[in-house]
């Protein structure tokens, strides 16, 4: 009668294998979490030095080298954060000997690339027009966008960080001059208290 | 009497494992390539090839071979009859369960 149950066990185990993609890994949340809070400091700091303060919610008149230099860190944290990203969910892969590249991780990249890409976009024709203070909204916005069209391929939780992420950000584009602040907020603590509750509960 | 009613349903051709993961990854998604599927069932070429053809034999299954490149492509995906024959197994299985 037991394997009858196993039969069952055994169908749920695949639907969920065939549709969702397991091997994101908590620790990824915390990694990126903690890139975009370093990312945040940096950045605060060479605006501290350059005695812009960012939150005056004026927009600022930024000299084009210290763009420049905001630029890089944002790009190094974003390579950072990637890394992170995809170097935990290797290994829980790896570790749990789940397939990696599944159809699933396909779809969920698809899902997620389109918002991604065109909040990339936008953020850069926000920064042509000097717009500054509507980056920070206008990246969360986007973001969680993405996460919410592909948490369809993986655990429910992303939906929810997803959401977080677009209420976060309208919240943002409400209250100018603190973007850097639901920057860090958004990117940094929502990542790591939705990456360490998903590592223990997908342990 | 009524308890041998569900058990008609209890589909012998379903009872292999690999039969039954087959099945299972074509009721929620459309079409699943072999490769695919042998990464979502963990098997090898050979086991899940004879088991797919069992399948589309009892046309429970329809199989697609394409080219990309010079390379060619098997998917599968299940016909109407395989989705409700593999759904009376599943509820034939469930009343099994709630009936212990």
């Amino acid at each position: 009668m037991s394997e009858y149950h196993n039969d069952l066990k055994h169908i749920r185990n695949i639907m969920e294998r065939s549709t969702t993609f397991l091997s994101l890994s908590g620790l990824s949340g915390v990694g990126a979490g903690f890139a975009a809070l370093a990312g945040v400091l940096v950045t605060f700091f060479i605006l501290d030095r350059n005695q812009i303060s960012y939150f005056d919610g004026k927009p600022n008149s930024i000299n084009p080298e210290t763009e420049i230099e905001i630029a890089i860190v944002a790009l190094i944290t974003l390579v950072l954060g990637l890394t992170s990203g995809l170097w935990f969910s290797w290994q829980k892969s790896q570790k749990q000997n789940l397939p990696f590249w599944t159809s699933s991780a396909k779809e969920l990249l698809i899902a997620g690339a389109m918002p991604l890409l065109a909040g990339g976009l936008f953020s850069i024709i926000l920064w042509k027009y000097d717009l500054f203070f509507l980056i920070a909204p206008a990246m969360l916005i986007f973001y969680g966008l993405a996460l919410l069209s592909a948490s369809k391929y993986t655990h429910k939780d992303i939906f929810y960080l997803g959401f977080c992420e677009v209420v976060l950000g309208l919240i943002a584009a409400l209250v100018p001059g603190y973007g850097l602040v639901f920057w860090g907020l958004g990117f940094g603590i929502l990542h790591i208290f939705y990456g360490t509750m998903m590592y223990y509960k997908y342990k | 009497m009524k308890k041998n009613i569900d058990i008609t349903y209890i589909n012998k051709d379903f009872e292999s494992r690999v039969r039954l993961g087959i099945m299972s990854a074509l009721m929620v998604k459309d079409w699943v390539t072999f490769v695919d599927m042998k990464e979502i069932l963990q098997l090898s070429d050979g086991n899940l090839a004879s088991h797919a053809a069992a399948l589309e034999n009892k046309k429970y299954i329809e199989v697609k071979k394409a080219f990309i490149g010079k390379k060619p492509e098997t998917s599968y995906r299940a016909t109407p009859e395989g989705r409700s024959a593999f759904q009376k197994h599943i509820e034939a299985l469930e009343k099994l369960i709630h009936r212990l």
